[in-house]
């Protein structure tokens, strides 16, 4: 019996898996052309770009801690031109569906950016991320505020009709409501959650851990609430959600896909295991045999909550 | 291109209550290896330690038709990962992905070779002494430790043809201090004009001392620097070292895919982090 692992995650672009590599832990995507056959992945989202080359910050960029790791890499990139004309290129042979990560320290920025993206050749999906934890402008400066995320999601969708995902961050109370505003705004899926803003502590030097002194947490760590951030947002919003937080195997996705995420991304699990693609299919395929699915799709959203309730609304849990 | 070997521990030699050999069953990493690239490790599948981490391939293991059977990790316990890798026995599993990174390159007659370790630092120099004596390079290993009962591996240096000159922080065996101390007199003792490959590895300041002290002499050293790693593949750009080339503006690099090995003058000594 063969199964269908292809699922639509809007703005007409439908992948053959459900499985993205995560931006910022693939870098190009084109250094794992030796590893992977990058046309097998569901898509490639490839480190957040900003117009112009950024540093980024000093080491220490990373820091191991329990279940997870915390990063504070600050977008490090050549900027967006260059990753149009030495980048695409060798994607598109290889037959990678990419999608790009974007970033801006201002919405101007933004858009300039998505209008290179919008033309050039071999661009499947833009996400937008409003997100990342350690830069001092941009990023989780606009995803932390409903009107930043509905301006920034606003003026993209402006300039571009390539699929357009905004990336949340889980910095906030209320992570479905920025799912609504970036939906309100023209946002074809959601993609969550970003890194958690977290700091690590050396007792011995009381020197932080990262030269950034805080940084973002994935991993395993992050997983269940991650899959709670994703539960809440297919509560509140239809369009597709893009689940990501410390998936490591297919089980580990199947949850979120139960819990409505129509395809995840997958992160920190890459790194300690770069052969990990065609393992997630193996285990995604087995399961649905194993549950008579001819199809992904059948399992998305197929969280039973027969016999419970949906759970408190977030002004309830925190009563 | 890097394979990833569920290897087998073929064997655990402790060499200290730190430090320890770890034969690992990866055939295919050690026949494709050059002295200078590295492995990504990582005992157990679990979440604790979550990462793999870099080790310099030490050994490439040979049986005795010599067949390559496996490569050698050179092990200090220092946190979770390398206590682990001290406490395994054989027939324990250790996930290895590699080869990686760029490697050294190797002098050719009539250059000879000098290479300069610190601890831990000597695990990059078994592999490259095997390839200089398969070239006919004249090599010479300066080598700092604690003290005598940590310095390892003499005999098999010395049995590739490899000259020591040895310091420890105690005194107990060679130039008392810093293993700077020996290199110092060697380059003197060396006319400027008669080739030579410098090569280092071991803590931060003492590759920062050794480039230094190298360049005073006119003579450029390849450094092999551990930064903290996150995938060791260029995905993460975790493992950036600032590095200035033509004389341009520092510009970080990764040293998983521009190195390990970098030209030490290079190399940005005040960016590199707290190590």
């Amino acid at each position: 019996m063969s199964v269908d692992l292809s699922v639509d995650i809007g703005g007409g672009l439908t992948l053959a898996n459900p499985f993205i590599a995560a931006s910022g832990c693939f870098g190009y995507g084109v250094e794992y052309a030796d590893v992977v056959d990058l046309s097998t992945l569901g898509a490639v989202a490839v480190k957040g770009l900003f117009l112009d080359e950024r540093e980024g910050h000093p080491p220490e960029r990373i820091v191991e801690t329990p279940s997870g790791m915390l990063n504070a890499i600050g977008l490090q990139g050549i900027g967006v031109r260059r990753f149009v004309a030495e980048k695409l290129p060798p994607l598109r042979e290889r037959g990678a569906v990419v999608m790009v990560n974007i970033c801006g320290s201002t919405i101007d920025e933004y858009a300039e950016v998505a209008r290179i993206l919008d033309d050039a050749e071999g661009v499947a999906a833009i996400e937008l991320n409003i997100s990342c934890p350690n830069i001092r402008k941009g990023g989780m400066m606009f995803g932390c505020s409903l009107a930043g995320t509905r301006d920034v999601v606003a003026a993209v969708r402006k300039v571009t009709r390539l699929p357009l995902v905004p990336k949340l961050t889980p910095n906030v109370t209320d992570v479905a409501a920025f799912a609504a505003a970036a939906r309100d705004a023209g946002a074809d899926a959601v993609s969550l959650v970003n890194t958690f803003l977290a700091m690590a502590i050396d007792v011995e030097t009381r020197r932080p851990r990262l030269s950034n002194v805080m940084g973002g947490l994935s991993g395993p760590a992050i997983r269940p609430i991650a899959v709670r951030m994703v539960h809440e947002c297919r509560r509140a919003v239809s369009i597709p959600l893009i689940g990501m937080g410390g998936i490591m195997n297919a089980d580990d996705a199947l949850e979120f896909l139960i819990a409505g995420a129509t395809a995840v991304q997958v992160g920190t699990a890459n790194f300690v295991d770069p052969f990990i693609w065609g393992k997630l299919t193996a285990g995604l395929t087995g399961y649905l045999e194993r549950h008579g699915m001819a199809a992904v799709t059948e399992v998305v959203g197929s969280l039973d909550l027969s016999t419970r309730d949906a759970g408190p609304t977030p002004e309830a849990a925190c009563s | 291109m890097p394979v990833d070997v569920d290897a087998t521990v073929l064997s655990n030699t402790r060499l200290s209550s730190d430090y320890n050999v770890l034969g690992l069953a990866a055939p295919a990493i050690a026949a494709a290896a050059e002295p200078g690239q590295f492995v990504m490790v990582k005992p157990g599948l679990g979440d604790h330690p979550l990462l793999r981490r870099p080790f310099s391939v030490f050994e490439v293991i040979e049986d005795d038709a010599g067949r390559v059977t496996g490569l050698s990790l050179l092990n200090k316990r220092i946190g979770v990962t390398t206590r682990t890798l001290f406490g395994l026995e054989p027939g324990a599993r250790v996930r290895c992905l590699g080869p990686l990174g760029r490697p050294f390159s190797p002098a050719a007659p009539p250059e000879r070779a000098w290479m300069v370790a610190g601890g831990v630092g000597l695990a990059p120099f078994h592999t490259l002494a095997v390839a200089l004596r398969a070239r006919g390079v004249e090599s010479t290993l300066f080598y700092g430790a604690r003290s005598a009962a940590e310095l390892f591996h003499l005999d098999a240096f010395r049995r590739l043809g490899v000259r020591l000159q040895l310091a420890t922080d105690d005194g107990s065996r060679g130039d008392h201090g810093l293993v700077a101390a020996p290199l110092e007199r060697a380059l003197r003792g060396l006319g400027p004009a008669a080739p030579l490959r410098l090569y280092a590895c071991g803590p931060t300041p003492m590759m920062r001392a050794v480039t230094d002290l190298a360049h005073a002499h006119g003579r450029r050293t390849e450094v092999s620097l551990e930064q903290v790693m996150g995938c060791g593949l260029g995905g993460c750009y975790s493992c950036v070292v600032p590095v200035r080339r033509n004389g341009g503006r520092p510009r970080f690099v990764r040293s998983c895919l521009d190195g390990p090995v970098f030209d030490g003058r290079t190399v940005v000594w005040d960016g590199l982090g707290a190590g």
